[in-house]
């Protein structure tokens, strides 16, 4: 080699090969297995959820950027993370919500949430679901109200027979309301415990499962997004221990609590099946920034989620917890990872 | 047994050499010998400019408890002793340049001993003499190694032959090819230290070399012992880990947990010290890598230029862009060819990618902490030290870290967590921990 050549050589420290994997790979991994729901709701809700979806997705990504423009920090929009928050957003919004709802929701995620607190990486909570509460503390009635009928089905997920048993007032409201409100939704003289019956029949859990009954765009098929985040799984994106301990702990409490149970697996099944919890516990969970960096502090993660989630469905004034039971999680993370640092090797564990 | 926490699988990308037999590298024309080739003490100097020396001739002697002599590793006339950069550190370090004459006589106390009777102490001043340090890459005195401290008894000897970087087959070769001899010096070792229950550990990646292994310690009551593949299996700590069970103490040795560690390499050494009485003045060298037009492994004598290894190796293939004295995970790159092969070297790789990706923010995803094999939080440690907060690190264990680069390895944000590490534990040794 030459002189000049020879001072062309590059000096790093080792290592000096490293993995494919990258942030925005990553990133887009998630995108990748948030599609097949999409599609869902696409299916269920039509042209209107595409909408907003759009909406959502590109304002997530323009004020993140003018976020970072503010903050004369580096424009990272192409790793992916904005449009994550502004799907997960739109996946969170009533299918009928008004076309400005995700915008004010979107700013609120990525300027306030993100980027206030230093961008990707640096946020405590989810930002996505933060815009939410956010959304449902402002304005409630556009956020727990505009539900829409699957053309597959009705929004409770009841069968058509169920309904005419029932009420009118039951052909509005989601399936975790129905529950909820149970007997205050019925004429007087019905019977509630008819109405749980129905609700736990083979015939509403096959609902939920394929996506045939009312909810927030993207949580409405259980099955959809069980294939993003085996895929997620199967990938090593995710780790399997937020979402198994999530869902084991809320399937494993609504069992052993007291509930309107008609059968137990059933109700079970309901509970898993219902509202956000798939949709949070494999996708917003999840979600490294805001939760912990350990094996042991992630299953702890898990199951404070699933506490938390369980306690607000069951006793709380919300038909569904999983936004709040992750917002509130994602703050006890800094502490659930000091609590559960690994044993160094060569020292004892700490007593 | 036969696990330790954490660690990473990186392409092995071995195939280039794994089958190619060492080659013996034509004399070089002129060597240059840094003094220090070994931790601890620099060796001083004791010959002039001018003098004739043979191959083998000591030229710098040992210089404190932990040094070790230097030799001269071709025949002919000191031409220059001077005060050069060191290949690794980049310190000024005494270098002896030695001008070739072609005859390649051996010094007329390289000459075969009885074996039959020797005792631990002369096995020990025969390493000492014949400066031997661990070929593995850390370059520790080996006799030194072998004097542990009354208090600390050794009951295991592990032959280190995992050779868990990639590209590197230096070992690889060595098992294959050289069994019989590693099998005496790790006698010879295993002597000296007393100690009964001997380990050769390979990772099963390398069935050939298990295999010859297995067959030259029959005779033995060595045991041959195949680990599973997986990154850094030959760090001594890990490697005790998965041969024992034993977790050596956060700031021990393996002395604490009646353990000594040697490389495969370092046991041929120690065959030649120990019976031929001949000085390590050379080594097998694997040199290979994407930029390399025909990769090999390659006897070189110590104090060749990387040039001529490279040239004898085809050349250059495309444009060099990063040339690393070591493997890919641990190895440290050179800013010119114009450097001698160390007693530590145990490869040169050449890369026609320098991979400066821009580092990113960390996301958090925890991949470097399931990396780590030492259970620290690298994610953390980098918060801390560029924080400023170096105590915090060090209550952390910033010195455990082994610099093994796995976490920096899997980091999906491409932070340079080891250089990190390496800046913040050169902070801490300046500071005194302050």
């Amino acid at each position: 080699m030459d002189n000049d050549r020879a001072t062309q050589l590059v000096v790093t420290s080792s290592p000096h090969i490293r993995s494919n994997v990258t942030v925005a790979k990553l990133m887009w991994a998630v995108i990748i297995a948030l599609l097949p729901a999409l599609g869902g709701s696409i299916y269920f809700f039509g042209v209107k959820a595409l909408l907003l979806i759009v909406i959502s997705t590109a304002a997530a990504i323009l004020f993140d950027a003018l976020g970072q423009l503010m903050f004369r920090r580096k424009i990272t929009i192409d790793d992916g993370s904005a449009a994550i928050t502004g799907l997960l957003l739109a996946f969170n919004l009533p299918p009928n919500a008004p076309w400005w709802l995700p915008i004010v929701g979107a700013a609120f995620a990525t300027i306030v949430v993100k980027q206030f607190f230093g961008g990707l990486g640096h946020n405590f909570i989810n930002p996505a679901l933060a815009a939410r509460a956010f959304l449902v503390a402002s304005w409630p009635t556009q956020m727990t109200t505009t539900w829409l009928a699957p053309h597959t089905g009705n929004v409770s997920g009841l069968s058509p027979q169920a309904l005419t048993l029932c009420t009118d007032a039951i052909t509005s409201a989601t399936p975790l309301n129905v529950l909820k409100q149970g007997p205050k939704l019925l004429l007087p003289g019905c019977d509630p415990q008819l109405l749980y019956q129905h609700l736990q029949s083979w015939d509403t859990i096959k609902n939920l499962f394929f996506g045939n009954t009312g909810g927030c765009l993207g949580e409405t098929s259980a099955l959809l997004l069980l294939i993003g985040g085996i895929f997620l799984i199967a990938t090593r994106v995710i780790d399997w221990r937020i979402p198994l301990s999530y869902l084991l702990t809320v399937a494993a409490l609504v069992l052993i609590l007291p509930g309107h149970k008609t059968a137990v697996l059933n109700y079970t099944l309901f509970h898993l099946l219902a509202g956000g919890l798939i949709l949070g516990a494999f996708y917003m969970a999840t979600d490294y920034v805001t939760s912990p960096l350990t094996h042991k502090g992630r299953v702890i993660f898990g199951i404070g989620c699933g506490i938390l989630t369980v306690v607000i469905r069951l006793w709380g004034g919300y038909p569904e917890g999983v936004c709040y039971s992750i917002l509130l999680m994602n703050v006890a993370t800094p502490l659930i990872d000091r609590l559960t640092l690994p044993r160094v090797f060569g020292t004892r564990r700490k007593k | 047994m036969g696990k330790f926490r954490g660690g990473i699988h990186p392409r092995e990308h071995k195939e280039a050499t794994e089958y190619k037999p060492i080659e013996v590298a034509p004399l070089p024309q002129r060597v240059s010998i840094p003094l220090s080739q070994h931790t601890g003490a620099p060796s001083k100097p004791v010959v002039k400019i001018g003098d004739t020396v043979r191959t083998g001739t000591v030229i710098g002697e040992p210089n404190g408890t932990i040094s070790v002599p230097t030799h001269s590793s071709i025949s002919g006339t000191v031409s220059e002793i001077k005060e050069l950069p060191h290949p690794l550190t980049g310190r000024f370090t005494t270098t002896v340049t030695i001008d070739s004459d072609r005859q390649d006589t051996l010094d007329e106390n390289i000459r075969e001993r009885d074996v039959s009777n020797i005792t631990p102490d002369e096995i020990i001043s025969a390493i000492r003499n014949a400066g031997i340090v661990g070929l593995g890459g850390a370059a520790f005195p080996t006799f030194f190694k072998l004097s542990p401290p009354k208090d600390k008894p050794v009951d295991t000897l592990i032959i280190n032959g995992c050779e868990c970087e990639p590209y590197l087959t230096a070992d690889h070769r060595l098992m294959v090819e050289r069994p019989a001899e590693i099998i005496e010096g790790t006698t010879f070792i295993a002597r000296a230290l007393g100690v009964k229950n001997v380990i050769i550990a390979i990772e099963d990646n390398k069935p050939d070399a298990i295999a010859a292994m297995k067959e030259a310690a029959s005779k033995t009551n060595f045991t041959v012992q195949s680990l599973k593949t997986k990154y850094p299996q030959g760090a001594e700590k890990q490697l005790i880990k998965a041969c024992l069970g034993r977790e050596v103490p956060s700031g021990g040795l393996p002395a604490d947990v009646g353990c000594i560690v040697q490389n495969v390499g370092t046991a041929v050494a120690v065959h030649e010290a120990v019976r031929f009485n001949r000085p390590l003045y050379e080594r097998v060298v694997t040199v290979t890598g994407p930029g390399v037009a025909a990769p090999k492994n390659l006897l070189v004598r110590i104090g060749t230029p990387v040039k001529e290894l490279i040239n004898f190796c085809g050349g250059y293939q495309g444009k060099p862009e990063k040339l690393i004295m070591g493997g890919p995970m641990m190895g440290i790159t050179l800013a010119s060819d114009d450097v001698p092969v160390l007693k530590g070297t145990s490869g040169i790789l050449v890369f026609n990618t320098a991979d400066l990706a821009e580092e990113q923010d960390c996301i958090r995803c925890g991949r470097c902490i399931e990396a780590c094999p030492m259970g620290l939080s690298p994610t953390r440690l980098n918060y801390h030290i560029k924080a400023g907060r170096l105590a915090q690190a060090k209550n952390e264990h910033l010195l455990d870290c082994i610099e093994c680069g796995c976490c920096a390895f899997v980091c999906p944000a491409k932070i340079r967590l080891v250089h990190n590490f390496k800046y913040g534990k050169a902070e801490l040794a300046r500071t005194k921990g302050r």
